[in-house]
């Protein structure tokens, strides 16, 4: 029993981070219809970013009233620079693809993907990390929060401040984010985009301003994950955009594509069913048992589970 | 305005037509003969950096006819399909089952090449069946996941597959005594049987897919790929058009399977048979033109060309550099491989959708993107 919830814990916990990565995947599919392959690594030159900073401030050294501050600081940038890179990838990649067949900005996202995971393994080989021939090596992250346990150390449940730290500042982010996306013009723009662009356009709406936009603010969710991603899993690779970048896609499909609740829902269930598979079956079964469940998923519900069910465009 | 197209096509049709037929010809004579004359490798051999063409070509073949299977998937039915690498595992871990001394059933190369195809074609239907009838980018989500569901249970599997050390020693074809004993040794004997079988393989299915594309599923597959709700119209049912583009495709990849396995005397390990093989096989339809034949073979040869063989050349070349630097990433030349595949892909996509060799059909399509049928109307 004690297992099962502390491994609902960690699930959570870990889900909450593949939630700002598949909000990202999500918001940009539900108004371009576009898998944009490049989120994941885009989240992963962001880990790489954060570990820059903290190194190049010498934060390890730092008091914790200075981390309180910094932390922040660097999540800010992450998030800037997330925003950035997305943005300008759209403007000089996918946006001259609008009108061509859907299969080119598909192919034109795993080209950049690739170019993005070659760029995180050169920043890998910078000196800043040490010998250049390690490049491709995992980067350790200096653990900058403390591992305690909050209900003290006699307790047979670990919540660590750690842990406490991924879920507020994930949830701060997405409330944020329904704020922004229900209570702003520019989010009543987003989704009047995202139900149908032409009719969007006819109403005065400026879709090419709206559809940067989305990439900017998935970028910035992104740079932010991969802030909390770095601080929380301690290590940072260039490959590790690829494998959290498809689960996060997965919990975007299972929450329903295009939906924003639906893209944390399907990232809680992701993160615990990943978690729950590691300890009962073998974290060697991971990537099978949640790939089978998306496919059966996508067989019998298509739409995910909070997506409604929505005729094809003719 | 079509007609317009159609003349426009017409007119440079039959000049080029010859001169494409010419080439191809020779390419097939010289490539016939190359075994025995491997004039290429001799000239590199001479100036010292010998780059094995003769042998690299028997997987040039067989990276072909996977590109060839992936066409009539992609290039023909128009799906959207992420996980080739899939079935082409499937087809090399059929032969390894069916032929290696652990399991009793000892077919050998020849019932593996016709049971092999058979399996990952039945793999096909299982999973196109139930998801054949999604959106196509669901589809693309579909196969992906397949591909990594495929590869952990190949490499979890342990006591089926011998996990990451892979089934082996796949043996040698059976050949007639006659073609067996015509020469001293063995391995070059093996080396010739599967260079033709490989050969003849890739230019008889180019053959094939050539004569298809002017019958009536030639032409339902190409009209699916155009316009599924048109197709349907005219009454055409697409999710059974689709399902046998799969399981074609599937199979032809599971026969790549068995080649390869073959070749390499292993079924190599799991994460051979990776997502980004797939997208490797995917960017030689990109490159070479989607939905052309010509282009689908160029792609494999281009793509394969430069990963095995000039890149290694060109490593070679720069070995004096790297090692006086100790070992710089930016300055090893494998390091820039996924940056040179990427910017591929992008500058294509933007500047020469149709590849480097299209079918003149889907040449004069996107070229004319106002009135193409490819040409959906964007946000």
């Amino acid at each position: 029993m004690e297992t099962l919830a502390q491994q609902l814990i960690l699930g959570v916990t870990n889900g909450m981070v593949f939630a700002l990565i598949a909000l990202g995947y999500t918001m940009v599919y539900g108004i371009l219809e576009l898998i944009n392959f490049a989120h994941g690594d885009l989240f992963m030159l962001g880990s790489f970013l954060a570990l820059t900073l903290i190194k190049v401030f010498d934060l390890p050294t730092a008091s914790s009233a200075t981390l309180l501050l910094a932390l922040p600081t660097i999540a800010v940038a992450c998030a800037v620079f997330g925003g950035a890179l997305n943005w300008s990838v759209d403007r000089l990649v996918y946006k001259p693809l609008r009108s061509a067949p859907k299969l080119a900005p598909l192919v034109s996202a795993i080209g950049v993907s690739f170019i993005f995971q070659n760029l995180g393994l050169f920043w890998g080989g910078l000196p800043l990390f040490g010998s250049a021939k390690d490049a491709s090596a995992q980067k350790d992250v200096p653990a900058l929060i403390s591992n305690v346990n909050l209900l003290g150390e006699g307790a047979h449940l670990r919540i660590t401040t750690k842990d406490l730290m991924v879920i507020v500042s994930s949830v701060i982010v997405m409330v944020a984010l329904y704020v922004l996306v229900r209570h702003t013009r520019l989010g009543k723009a987003m989704r009047a985009t995202a139900q149908n662009p032409a009719a969007a356009r006819l109403m005065g709406i400026d879709v090419d301003r709206v559809i940067g936009a989305t990439f900017v603010i998935g970028g910035g969710l992104a740079g932010i994950a991969s802030v909390i991603y770095a601080l929380y899993i301690n290590t940072v690779h260039y490959q590790a955009g690829f494998q959290n970048g498809l689960y996060a896609f997965t919990a975007a499909v299972l929450g329903g594509i295009g939906n924003i609740p639906g893209a944390v829902l399907g990232a809680l269930v992701i993160g615990v069913v990943r978690a729950l598979c590691s300890q009962y079956i073998g974290a060697q079964w991971e990537p099978a048992v949640v790939f089978g469940m998306l496919i059966l998923l996508l067989v019998f519900r298509p739409a995910g589970l909070l997506g409604s069910h929505v005729r094809e465009k003719v | 305005m079509s007609e317009d197209k159609d003349r426009q096509v017409a007119r440079r049709g039959p000049r080029s037509r010859t001169t494409t037929i010419a080439l191809l010809f020779l390419a097939v004579v010289v490539l016939c003969v190359y075994p025995h004359f491997p004039f290429v490798d001799r000239l590199f051999e001479a100036i010292g950096h010998p780059i094995l063409l003769d042998r690299k070509l028997v997987s040039i073949f067989i990276f072909g006819i996977l590109a060839l299977a992936l066409n009539v998937q992609v290039g023909y039915a128009g799906l959207q399909q992420l996980g080739i690498a899939a079935f082409f595992g499937i087809g090399a871990y059929t032969t390894g089952i069916l032929t290696v001394e652990k399991y009793p059933f000892h077919v050998g190369f020849w019932g593996a090449i016709v049971a092999a195809p058979v399996c990952a074609a039945i793999a096909g239907l299982a999973i196109g069946a139930p998801t054949l009838r999604l959106r196509g980018d669901y589809f693309a989500i579909v196969t992906l996941g397949f591909g990594e569901v495929v590869r952990t249970i190949i490499l979890n599997l342990e006591g089926i597959t011998d996990g990451p050390r892979g089934l082996n020693p796949i043996p040698d074809p059976w050949l007639p005594p006659a073609v067996a004993e015509s020469s001293a040794d063995p391995a070059r004997v093996k080396y010739l049987a599967l260079y033709y079988i490989a050969f003849v393989l890739l230019v008889g299915l180019a053959i094939v897919f050539r004569n298809l594309e002017r019958t009536r599923l030639g032409r339902a597959l190409v009209a699916l790929r155009e316009d599924e709700l048109a197709t349907a119209c005219m009454g055409i049912n697409p999710v059974r058009i689709k399902l046998v583009a799969l399981a074609v495709g599937a199979g032809l990849a599971g026969l790549a399977g068995a080649l390869y396995s073959t070749t390499l005397t292993t079924t190599a390990e799991p994460s051979t048979y990776d997502f980004n093989y797939s997208i490797m096989v995917l960017c030689c339809l990109i490159i070479g033109g989607v939905g052309s034949l010509r282009g689908a073979i160029l792609g494999a040869v281009v793509l394969f060309g430069f990963d095995n063989i000039v890149s290694p050349l060109i490593t070679e070349l720069l070995q004096p550099f790297a090692a006086a630097s100790s070992g710089n990433v930016f300055l090893q030349f494998n390091n820039w491989r996924w940056i040179i595949f990427g910017l591929a892909l992008v500058l294509m996509m933007r500047f020469r959708p149709e590849g480097l060799w299209p079918s003149s059909r889907m040449k004069a399509e996107l070229h004319h993107e106002d009135e193409g049928p490819l040409s959906k109307v964007g946000p």
